[in-house]
């Protein structure tokens, strides 16, 4: 799977619970270090999304690629290896509530990886470094704020360096200065370390601020916005009752919003 | 009435299928040794104190109660021989389990079901966790290993909670009342002492992860899923008791 090729495809996907259909024929691909971002109302089957490409839900119909892998009739044994390369930042962090920060940073490396402490604990501090919280390895997670909390998240999603981070409502709830600092997270991961990322948000103004920036290293990481073709790597889905409704990049989006009135009032 | 019968069918459905995960992952890798030695100092230690109070008091009012009757024929010596029938075949695994469904079962339910609600659980999967294997065979490891030692320490101190009574009591001799002690005993009885909190450990284990594993509804589905586990394990203690009882008289006497 080399640059820009594809890396996660829904190909006709149905789902339904009970009598409730969520999703209706779901097609997109995503592309290696491109980024999925998946808007719609409150049950519009946003999160169900991510949740089928962990494997954590299987399509009634359909089918479903991971780095090549189909994954929908996988058993959970044969998931787990998809698994490794796949992170994903939950709405709430879904932080371990006995482990400490450093503890959750590191469960994977340490309980399914099995490296040796020194090596993980080195790991842990990297990454706690790349979101700016190394200070709070030993905390519990209750003692953190819920930014803390979110990039705490992405910092455990993060540590066995996945191909994939999938991110369900990472802005949800926090104030727009925190929320800021976690759009940066995911923009930084997607630029300086090649992971391809999926965004399920309906914060618009982080979504697009995704989607039309991008990070720079000289030194320090600084952030700026993304020139026409980094810019186009970035594709809004917007799914309404089931079915994707508008497909296309932040541009598109916003020039839809002229003659479609469902994307015109989300958009306003 | 249809849908509660199919209710019930789909939720020993789902136990059953709980099992079988349970007992594959039980022989093939991996195994979590760091958390099953944790549910050991959990369940069993945990549960030390409760089931100690539970089986010293168990043992002095069986002793006054049946002091009181045995009295009546002269026979107040025979106390210590009927209260180590009791306490061993029965009283001793009945009450522990009970004691520890209210204690662990519910705490287990909780435990699994907060995790489930908060998506620590999807998450567990996420980073390529089997949540059987991480969290569900521990318990169950340390609910059959530690409950048959619970229900020896509680028939043990049960029979000296009996011997207190009888001494300052009835005032029948130490001697008289442990010699009165062993004769009660046959060795089927100690094997039903000890192979009952077996079935009776895991029983309670398995309803408190199957209940807590299929919380629904935020924390409000927590508080649910904690008094349906204490509420159907206490009942299954009882159920499981008898048929392993059956069983054992059957297969023993």
């Amino acid at each position: 799977m080399g640059p820009g090729g594809p890396i996660v495809v829904f190909d006709g996907v149905w789902l339904a619970f009970d009598e409730k259909e969520i999703l209706r024929d779901v097609s997109f691909t995503l592309r290696t270090g491109h980024t999925k971002i998946f808007l719609g109302a409150s049950g519009a089957g946003k999160s169900t999304i991510l949740r089928l490409t962990l494997g954590l839900l299987k399509p009634d119909a359909g089918r479903i690629f991971v780095n090549g892998e189909q994954i929908e009739a996988m058993s959970e044994d044969d998931l787990m290896q998809v698994r490794a390369d796949l992170g994903m930042v939950f709405q709430e962090g879904a932080l371990f509530d006995s482990l400490t920060v450093g503890e959750n940073v590191g469960y994977k490396l340490s309980e399914e990886l099995q490296w040796p402490a020194e090596r993980a604990d080195g790991r842990v501090r990297e990454v706690l470094g790349f979101i700016g919280l190394t200070e709070f390895i030993d905390r519990m997670p209750s003692e953190l704020s819920g930014g803390q909390r979110r990039r705490v998240a992405i910092a455990r999603a993060m540590a066995a360096k996945p191909r994939i981070l999938l991110y369900d409502e990472p802005t949800t709830g926090l104030d727009p200065i925190t929320s800021l600092t976690v759009d940066e997270e995911i923009i930084k991961l997607r630029d300086l370390e090649g992971v391809s990322s999926v965004l399920v948000t309906h914060q618009l103004r982080d979504a697009f601020f995704v989607a039309e920036h991008a990070a720079k290293k000289n030194g320090d990481v600084t952030f700026e916005r993304a020139d026409r073709g980094k810019a186009d790597e970035a594709e809004f889905i917007m799914l309404k009752d089931g079915r994707i409704h508008f497909e296309g990049n932040a541009s598109e989006l916003r020039a839809a919003a002229g003659t479609d009135g469902y994307i015109a009032s989300f958009l306003s | 009435m249809q849908s509660w019968a199919k209710d019930a069918v789909l939720e020993v459905q789902e136990y059953v299928r709980l099992l079988a995960r349970v007992g594959r992952a039980v022989v093939t890798p991996p195994f979590y040794y760091r958390d099953t030695v944790q549910q050991f100092d959990a369940i069993g230690i945990g549960s030390l104190t409760v089931v100690l109070l539970a089986g010293l008091f168990t043992g002095m009012v069986l002793a006054l109660n049946s002091g009181i009757t045995l009295d009546q024929f002269g026979a107040r010596s025979m106390v210590g021989r009927l209260i180590s029938a009791s306490m061993v075949k029965e009283l001793g695994p009945v009450l522990s389990g009970l004691m520890v469904s209210g204690r662990v079962g519910s705490g287990i339910a909780a435990e699994l079901g907060s995790m489930l609600v908060t998506d620590q659980i999807a998450a567990l999967r996420a980073l390529g966790t089997d949540p059987i294997r991480k969290l569900v065979v521990p318990r169950v490891a340390a609910g059959v290993l530690m409950m048959p030692l619970l229900s020896i320490l509680a028939t043990g101190i049960g029979m000296v909670g009996g011997w207190v009574v009888s001494l300052l009591q009835f005032h029948v001799a130490s001697t008289i009342y442990w010699t009165s002690v062993v004769q009660g005993l046959y060795i089927q009885d100690i094997w039903m002492g000890v192979i009952k909190p077996i079935f009776i450990g895991f029983t309670i284990v398995t309803i408190g992860c199957h209940v807590g594993l299929r919380t629904t509804g935020g924390t409000q589905g927590v508080g649910t899923a904690t008094k349906l586990s204490v509420v159907a394990s206490s009942v299954a203690v009882i159920a499981v008791d008898f048929m392993v009882t059956k069983v054992l008289i059957v297969l023993m006497y």
